[in-house]
């Protein structure tokens, strides 16, 4: 990723913005870039019930007493993510923001990213300091990806009950993401799922992008994920 | 500002521009929940309410916009958002123009950067920036005007799509039999653009402002607005 100093260099002819920190939005480089003191930005993409909210629900968990955290929810039923997260007490209604994608969650994230950083903005203004900003995408199809002008890093989860051909069909998010997550390992058996295919296959299609394959009914707190999550909170890259 | 073009127009007014748009239905979802909107009849006969009515006022206050900025009269931006405001009594349809608002300046500080941005305030009302939009592109008040009501009624037709399955050939039919009203709609917006502010239309449309505020309240909703 570029995180060059000279790729957030300002015209002061163009900065037109309030804030006294750079804004990476209108960063021409096309990439979101790391800054000092703002959070980072991490989002969770994936098919419909492959495990994204309770993926996100375990990093809340495992990291929320260590790092100051936030999400944003892309749901299509709005709420419905945001109220999961609130009801299993996970986060206070104060870091969950909810936004609608009008039928559509991969432009929201990916084509049309307007409302997704009018979130972002609005949490990492009424939370100062906000460290760690997850985005769940609305469950899609294998397609859909992330903007690399809405996050510094995407997490792409699939389960093995949605089939073992699927890391062989590929598609941006198996392919790009910086981490694979293959979900609902405990379900292997008994949908005839075959995990040495699934890993065989996700490398030959990520090269040496990291693949972990989880069961969150067996590790409630996703300990391979968020360790992941860390490493990448602990670098400015 | 550069002169003026059909290619900086056509950049403006396409749905493909990555302000928000997307995700709204400008009224269209509660009104179909509502029973109001069914088919393809009932869709034309929204559209046109919508275009005569927060369409026409959209499309004035852009030309004004446009007019303002493009006689170096920045000050005007504050005088149009208060009457705008005015015009606008439902807070939730209020605070839906300043999100759009918000994120079509947001995207026009990239696309095309400019002093204006910072001087519309942190929420401007969509009308206003879109009419800043279209003279930063160095085009004409009619030009803006008719991108704004081409947006008012292009924005609810997509949702009708995807919401009812319409098809979405005979939708876009519809938009075409469309143009001749969305001309005279921009032509008036044209004529007041460098008049008082005080005097620029106020159609009301107040069913899509209770739709709105109805909206607001689901639990459950696909779009935004």
């Amino acid at each position: 990723m570029l995180h060059d100093q000279n790729t957030h260099d300002r015209d002061p002819e163009t900065d037109d913005h309030e804030h006294p920190h750079p804004h990476p939005h209108t960063d021409t480089a096309g990439v979101l870039p790391r800054t000092p003191g703002r959070g980072l930005r991490i989002g969770i993409g994936g098919p419909v019930g492959s495990g994204k909210t309770a993926l996100v629900a375990a990093l809340c968990r495992a990291l929320g007493s260590e790092v100051s955290l936030a999400v944003v929810t892309n749901d299509i039923y709005t709420t419905e993510d945001a109220d999961f997260l609130l009801r299993n007490g996970v986060l206070p209604e104060q870091r969950v923001r909810a936004v609608e994608t009008g039928c559509c969650p991969h432009t929201a994230i990916r084509d049309d990213i307007s409302a997704n950083l009018e979130a972002l903005e609005e949490l990492e203004e009424s939370l100062p300091g906000v460290e760690l900003l997850l985005v769940e995408s609305g469950g899609d199809n294998l397609t859909a990806t992330f903007s690399r002008g809405l996050v510094h890093r995407q997490i792409y989860v699939v389960d093995v009950a949605g089939g073992d051909k699927v890391p062989r069909k590929g598609g941006p998010g198996v392919t790009r993401a910086d981490l694979l997550v293959i979900n609902k390992t405990d379900l292997a058996d008994r949908v005839g799922a075959d995990l040495s295919v699934m890993d065989r296959d996700a490398r030959a299609q990520r090269g040496q992008l990291p693949t972990i394959f989880l069961s969150l009914t067996e590790d409630p707190g996703a300990a391979p994920v968020a360790a992941w999550v860390r490493s990448c909170l602990s670098t400015m890259d | 500002m550069a002169a003026e073009t059909l290619a900086a127009l056509l950049l403006l007014a396409d749905g493909r521009l990555p302000a928000g748009g997307h995700a709204h239905s400008g009224g269209l979802e509660p009104t179909v929940a509502a029973g109001g909107v069914h088919d393809i009849a009932s869709l034309e006969e929204f559209l046109r309410g919508r275009a005569t009515t927060s369409g026409a006022v959209a499309a004035a206050f852009a030309a004004a916009a446009c007019a303002a900025l493009t006689a170096g009269d920045t000050g005007r931006f504050a005088v149009l958002d208060a009457e705008l405001d005015a015009r606008t009594p439902s807070p939730a349809l209020r605070a839906t123009s300043r999100k759009l608002g918000r994120q079509l300046q947001r995207a026009m500080r990239a696309i095309r950067p400019h002093p204006c941005w910072a001087e519309l305030g942190s929420r401007p009302h969509h009308p206003v920036v879109l009419g800043a939009a279209a003279a930063v592109s160095g085009l004409s008040p009619s030009a803006a005007a008719l991108a704004a009501v081409h947006d008012a009624v292009a924005g609810p037709a997509t949702a009708a799509v995807r919401l009812l399955g319409l098809d979405p050939f005979a939708t876009h039919a519809v938009l075409a039999r469309l143009g001749p009203l969305l001309d005279d709609v921009a032509a008036d917006a044209t004529r007041r653009a460098a008049g008082s502010p005080a005097d620029l239309p106020a159609s009301a449309a107040p069913l899509l402002d209770l739709a709105a505020e109805r909206h607001a309240t689901w639990e459950v909703r696909l779009f935004a607005s």
